[in-house]
């Protein structure tokens, strides 16, 4: 491999969430009945006119500024013409010339060190309808037709598999945190085009660029890219020729076939698209949106461990996912202060255990973070011990409810009232004689045991240290 | 039966004063169809039923105590408007059997005002001619002398017009298709001003070019027409939300004092001479009437035609690729393959004028003679563009010929693309700037022929040419 150098690039297609479509009112709702979203526009009749969704332009540009890109003034929209059942005007609005955002870059994590990959730029376009293939027939279902897509160009920065997937991992993050776009895989909101090409080391001149289309999911986009590299080293190294072409990923068969060569490229004849007017945007506008952007990823893992006091790995956990930091500090904040490594450590640990246990997004299941912060607290408070604190949490999870509520009509309060442990401590001691001479013979051991019975005759309810000293004052006082 | 003399500012009097209904109007109009459209070839369809009962409901609103200009009156619609549940053919094959779903924002807008939708008039094939010989269905005779064309595209409204079969039409002009047909009619037809009036529910021919605008038979009764379809709409990005003037207000003003200028590039050899005196004549009696002659100087007018076949045909190709039979319209039988459905679907569907210009418009934008065709020609568009800016500066408005001839006769020039198109010599300018243009009858040649005076306004300056077209028309008239 090392003889050889791969480079990769990314086209990533993003669903903005955006209510309506790109140039329409209608719904984006997700798996509704086919054909039942769509309007004159949308299905390309006669007269209809595009409507830009201002909505859309705001949300590609936080992207932007979300990755730093420079954001054009004046920009406009273009048509690419080209014929297929997918496009109901059989030419799609995107932008050619004058895109939204220009530069910008996403910072990876590799064996190496932090990478810096570049954006080329990010642009906006609508998207296609669905085609259904049937038995005897294909199905065109325009639901989709008219989403908006933002498409983000990345420079040929990456050089490997791993890297593209950690390139896809951290846009992914960022966009989520923008709230540009679920970036949900199931429902199509993020698809990737990948440009390849492999060359000797040492050889200057980039070498035969393949593009692979129809990648929907990060571990697709990744067996394309090792089949492909594999493909073309072999190739390569045989002394062969490499084509310039465009394959299609196969995830049945697990390969990638030739779609066209370069002598059959579409010819898309762009030109401005004469039914929008190029859309100027004011320094003012731009400031005042900058202002709405939310923390980026790196400056939250910051933030959270100077406010709550975690250390650098606890939040670099919570901050990947945002719905994660985002429970997280709401359960801190609900919290008195000096909580906040107890409620990362009972995140961490129970919750995250609990989420992949289950397979849930810590939105859709029933805990919230107050739940959280008071589970805690009763820990904190000495109400109930950290084992039944466990199971109260599964069980929260689960259905939900307030903790303090459960402990006090379940009487789960941990006993701390001496002469009520006393009483265990004498039963536990009459019944366990040989422990606790055990015990007096040296064995040290036997003082856990006897503490565990203790817990055991308790139903788990007395507060450990306290029966644990107890016991230790027992076993000293018979010597 | 009511007269079909009547302007349309008459026939509102009329329902106003209770001496027609909209329903007895309405069947006039129907009956006057029936009666001619057999020789004129006008219409593509009719609804009556349709039309006499929002005639109904529009004598009803009266009854009611609603009024408006509008009110009750029919109105021809140009067949590629959208009105919501006619048919729409754009009198091409291709949009057989197609019926509207929805309105034009133009149709919304004369429904709201209570016109009545009478019927669809032909036209060339989705606007691309100025005969309406390119029609799939008909040909349109002019009402002047049936062998001859009536101008197109429009040449169905305006024959409809001037030939006593509606009181009013919509007409739409890319390169001159409303002035043209109304110069070779004898009405009076108006192209607004680039983002004056929607275009959505239009079906496109050249997006950057069209307009909607009336077909009448008075510069007044254009005025009220107008009134009713100005203004910026939502659902067209390219609409401005400039405010709406008092059209009727702006016809007071006269004739004296006004700047009129003469584009020196519009008064050359090549124009037929009876068409030249007429205007000249015109031009004179203004001059008499107080108005100020300013010669002036369009200097790129000579690469108009030029820019405009790149740009119209360009934007064609992208607009028409739509009607493809995979949503509506026709649709070829058993294809092989879903390309084969595109390739026999348009070549059964569309005419040898729409292929020709698809074919032209896909050549200027292909890669490697983008820059040479459709790049240089947006730049010129600028060039032509500020011509106007500048003689603006110096005159109020333009007087010009609309065409070099009056309307020539059927199958004198289908065969000969070039020439027709050098026949928008004088129209298509303004659509390239933008601006405004009225169409107003200024004479007859010496055949008979009405010809057409064009008066050209700056962007938004429909008064100005409604004011002058107001003098003219009372000038020939005495």
């Amino acid at each position: 491999m090392s003889q050889y150098v791969i480079t990769i690039g990314l086209e990533t297609h993003v669903q903005l969430k955006t209510a309506t479509k790109m140039f329409c009112g209608c719904s984006l709702a997700f798996g509704e009945e086919p054909n039942t979203n769509v309007c004159p526009v949308c299905l390309g009749y006669p007269g209809a006119l595009p409507v830009m969704n201002r909505e859309a332009i705001r949300l590609t540009v936080l992207s932007g500024l979300m990755l730093g890109c420079e954001i054009n003034r004046h920009s406009t929209f273009d048509r690419k013409n080209y014929f297929y059942p997918d496009m109901s005007k059989d030419y799609q609005i995107s932008q050619n010339t004058h895109p939204l955002c220009l530069g910008g870059s996403v910072t990876i994590g590799t064996p190496e060190g932090p990478k810096r990959i570049r954006i080329n730029h990010i642009h906006l376009e609508e998207d296609a309808a669905k085609i259904n293939h049937y038995a005897r027939f294909s199905g065109v279902d325009f639901n989709r037709c008219g989403t908006p897509l933002m498409e983000i160009v990345s420079e040929p920065d990456l050089s490997s598999p791993e890297e593209a997937m950690a390139y896809l991992q951290a846009l992914k993050q960022i966009l989520v945190y923008a709230g540009v776009s679920d970036c949900n895989l199931e429902e199509g909101n993020m698809r990737s085009d990948v440009n390849i090409s492999v060359r000797p080391a040492g050889q200057e001149k980039l070498g035969t660029k393949v593009e692979i289309k129809n990648m929907n999911t990060f571990k697709g986009i990744h067996a394309a890219l090792e089949y492909e590299i594999a493909r073309q080293l072999a190739v390569v190294k045989s002394g062969g020729t490499l084509v310039q072409e465009t394959r299609r990923w196969d995830p049945e068969l697990g390969e990638t076939q030739s779609m066209r060569g370069k002598e059959n490229a579409h010819d898309y004849r762009y030109f401005p698209e004469p039914d929008l007017v190029p859309v100027e945007l004011s320094d003012e506008l731009i400031e005042s949106w900058r202002a709405q952007l939310p923390e980026a990823p790196a400056a939250r893992r910051e933030r959270m461990m100077a406010e709550y006091g975690i250390p650098a790995y606890d939040a670099g956990v919570l901050a990947d996912v945002k719905e994660n930091a985002d429970f997280f500090e709401a359960a801190a904040r609900a919290c008195k202060p000096g909580l906040g490594k107890t409620v990362s450590n009972w995140f961490m640990t129970e919750v995250m255990r609990l989420l992949s246990e289950t397979g849930k997004g810590v939105g859709a299941c029933a805990l919230t973070p107050a739940a959280l912060a008071e589970l805690v607290t009763l820990v904190d408070e000495g109400v109930i011990n950290g084992p039944t604190a466990k199971e109260l949490l599964s069980d929260v999870f689960a259905k939900g409810g307030s903790p303090r509520a459960i402990v006090d009509e379940r009487g789960l309060a941990q006993v701390s009232d001496v002469s009520a442990l006393e009483a265990f401590i004498v039963q536990v001691f009459a019944e366990n004689a040989k422990s606790v001479a055990d015990f007096r013979a040296g064995k040290k051991a036997a003082a856990g045991f006897l503490v565990g019975q203790v817990m055991k005759l308790s139903k788990g309810k007395a507060d450990p240290k306290l029966a644990g000293r107890l016991v230790a004052e027992r076993l000293a006082e018979g010597q | 039966m009511v007269g079909m003399d009547l302007t349309l500012c008459a026939a509102a009097e009329g329902l106003r004063k209770k001496a027609f209904s909209s329903v007895e109007l309405t069947q006039s109009v129907l009956a006057a169809i029936r009666e001619k459209d057999g020789a004129l070839n006008a219409y593509l369809s009719v609804d009556g039923e349709g039309a006499l009962k929002q005639a109904a409901a529009a004598d009803a609103a009266r009854a009611a105590g609603r009024d408006g200009d509008l009110l009750g009156i029919p109105v021809a619609v140009k067949d590629l408007i959208n009105v919501a549940g006619q048919p729409c053919t754009c009198a091409s094959k291709i949009l057989t059997g197609y019926v509207a779903p929805y309105d034009a924002t133009v149709s919304a807008r004369l429904r709201e005002a209570g016109a009545v939708f009478a019927g669809r008039t032909n036209m060339d094939e989705f606007a691309m001619g100025s005969s309406t010989e390119g029609s799939a269905f008909k040909v349109t005779r002019n009402p002047h002398d049936l062998t001859r064309v009536p101008g197109g595209s429009s040449g169905g409204s305006a024959a409809a017009v001037a030939g006593g079969e509606a009181i009013a039409a919509l007409g739409t002009d890319t390169g001159g298709s409303i002035r043209q047909p109304a110069a070779f009619c004898g009405c009076v037809g108006l192209k607004p001003s680039y983002g004056r009036v929607s275009r959505y529910g239009v079906t496109a021919y050249a997006s950057s070019l069209d307009q909607v605008g009336p077909m009448t038979r008075t510069v007044e009764d254009a005025a009220v027409l107008l009134q009713a379809l100005a203004g910026g709409d939502p659902h067209d990005g390219t609409t401005l939300d400039v405010p709406v003037p008092d059209y009727r207000a702006a016809l007071r003003g006269g004739i004296k004092g006004m700047r009129i200028g003469l584009p020196r590039e519009y008064y050359i050899d090549g124009t037929d001479p009876d068409v030249m005196a007429c205007v000249r004549r015109t031009v004179d009696a203004c001059a008499a009437a107080g108005a100020e002659i300013v010669e002036v100087s369009l200097p790129h007018t000579e690469y108009a035609i030029a820019v405009y076949y790149i740009v119209a045909t360009a934007e064609a190709s992208a607009n028409l690729a739509r009607f493809d039979g995979v949503r509506y319209g026709h649709r070829t039988e058993k294809p092989e393959s879903v390309f084969d459905l595109y390739a026999r679907s348009r070549a059964e569907g569309f005419g040898t004028e729409v292929k020709r210009r698809i074919i032209l418009g896909t050549y200027v934008l292909s890669s490697g003679y983008y820059d040479a065709y459709y790049g240089c020609a947006q730049k010129v568009r600028t060039l032509i563009r500020n011509d106007f800016t500048e003689a603006f500066k110096r005159c109020d408005v333009m007087f010009t010929p609309v065409a070099p001839t009056a309307a020539y006769r059927i199958g004198e020039a289908c065969n000969d693309p070039l020439k027709m198109y050098l026949g928008d010599v004088f129209t298509v300018p303004a659509n390239l700037a933008g601006i405004c243009g009225l169409s107003v009858p200024c004479g007859r040649t010496a055949d008979g022929l009405p010809v057409g005076l064009q008066i050209l306004g700056p962007a938004f300056g429909e008064c100005a040419v409604l004011r002058a077209g107001q003098a003219v028309e009372g000038e020939v008239r005495t």
